[in-house]
């Protein structure tokens, strides 16, 4: 194995690590003067390791960065889950953001298949944001627990197909002219595609939206399998549509939590700075990793980090 | 311009460019601002050694115990260190908005309605997200 490669289960070792120092810290420092008695400056610094951590395994797992943050940090630092939320979803957005030109140029990412669902999954989206503001703490930390052990099975049964077959697009994919071609670089083909389920993916689109606002978690996890096995869309194609739907939802949804004064930059940015550079890193070692030994660690952690969210919102591990 | 791009349509291309231009300048705004407020370069409205003891409290009572402001509030104060990191961040929230509305002019010229009827709609769904009219709170 290249040296390079040893780092990323030492980096989900490392991460895992952190996180047990930062539980029995945060437990400590359960009453606001106690959490104060630590200087300011440790809580930014651990967030934007852990978030370095985060971004280096996100990328070989095949999960946005987004998805691991909001319970991770929510679970184990001392902040109010109003900021982390905000924080998660500047997390998402900027990862989200820097790759969309990208994937935009080289014809991985579809604004003529992102658009009509952002519209939707946007407007939602702002709603979701409203009822996770309007909610109390503990019931957003019991329906966030549910909701990363959902993905965390989700996760581990979900098949893919590279190119699903869509023998005849629907009429209203048609009308909007929802298809493409794009170059698979591994294989050096063009893949022509195009989707089907319409109706049925704007209306998973418009749920995604809810859960991206209330929640500050990134949605990809979701908008690829909709994409993907709902639509029909060529995994390739439905990844790098996905992150510009997100950063189209994520930026409705931002704009309620900056509003209500739920964004810190204290918070927001070692997170955005950590993961988008822990980022760079995992995707260069995305090529010498054994990608399922690493999805199988972010499951576990996301096991673990679901798992505390849960018993944290019925007061059961405070 | 590299073959990708030749392949793609000129509104995904120029959604592509107008986009990187704005994520760059959010991320440096938002970089440089935090580099200046950490540094102790001008004035916070929150003091950092204040801050451990009220990130655990809800954003309402936050912002009571803080003094600092919703909505777009926080433009009165852009001088403060701390909230100077606002900007970058609505800059990044904010920058969809310019890529759509530059793609209608090149959907209407090609007598594509719907989509152009599409980035209208998205960019007023941002607008009405970014205006602060929608509220709530615990």
């Amino acid at each position: 194995m290249p040296p390079v490669a040893r780092l990323a289960p030492w980096s989900a070792a490392a991460l895992l690590s952190l996180l047990l120092l930062a539980g029995p810290a945060q437990a400590a420092a359960g009453a606001a003067a106690a959490a104060a008695a630590v200087p300011w400056w440790v809580w930014p610094l651990a967030l934007f390791l852990v978030c370095f951590v985060m971004g280096v395994v996100a990328v070989p797992a095949g999960i946005g960065g987004g998805t691991l943050f909001v319970p991770i940090v929510g679970g184990f630092f001392p902040f109010h889950l109003d900021f982390v939320r905000g924080a998660g979803l500047l997390v998402a957005l900027a990862s989200a953001l820097a790759a969309a030109p990208v994937l935009l140029r080289g014809g991985l990412g579809s604004l003529r298949l992102a658009l009509p669902l952002a519209v939707l999954a946007s407007a939602s989206s702002i709603g979701g944001a409203m009822l996770g503001l309007a909610m109390p703490a503990n019931v957003v930390q019991i329906l966030l627990g549910g909701l990363v052990l959902g993905i965390v099975v989700l996760m581990a049964v979900s098949r893919r197909s590279e190119v699903p077959l869509v023998e005849r697009p629907d009429a209203l994919s048609r009308a909007l002219a929802l298809h493409g071609v794009f170059v698979d670089r591994a294989s050096g083909r063009s893949i022509a595609w195009q989707v089907h389920r319409t109706v049925p993916g704007l209306i998973v689109f418009a749920g995604i939206g809810v859960l991206a606002g209330m929640f500050g978690i990134g949605a990809g996890w979701a908008n690829v399998p909709a994409l993907n096995l709902l639509m029909g869309a060529p995994l390739k194609v439905a990844a790098g549509s996905s992150g510009l739907v997100l950063s189209m939802v994520d930026s409705s949804a931002a704009w309620v939590y900056v509003n209500q004064g739920a964004v810190l930059p204290m918070i927001a940015v070692p997170s955005v700075v950590g993961m988008m550079l822990g980022a760079r890193i995992g995707a260069q070692l995305l090529g010498v990793l054994d990608g399922a030994v690493i999805r199988r660690m972010v499951i576990g952690l996301l096991l673990f980090a679901g798992a505390r969210a849960l018993l944290k919102g019925l007061g059961v591990w405070p | 311009m590299t073959d990708d791009a030749v392949a793609q349509s000129p509104e995904q291309l120029r959604y592509a460019r107008w986009l990187d231009w704005g994520t760059r300048a959010g991320l440096l705004v938002l970089v440089l601002s935090f580099a200046a407020y950490v540094g102790g370069l001008g004035q916070p409205q929150v003091p950092v050694d204040r801050l451990p003891e009220l990130w655990s409290l809800p954003v309402a009572q936050f912002l009571q115990a803080t003094g600092m402001p919703n909505g777009w509030g926080w433009l009165g104060l852009i001088g403060r260190s701390d909230i100077a990191g606002l900007a970058g961040i609505a800059i990044l929230a904010g920058c969809s908005l310019p890529c759509l509305l530059a793609l209608v002019p090149l959907y209407l010229r090609r007598g594509d309605k719907a989509f152009a009827w599409l980035c209208v709609a998205e960019a007023a769904v941002l607008l009405l997200a970014a205006s602060g009219l929608l509220t709530s709170g615990h």
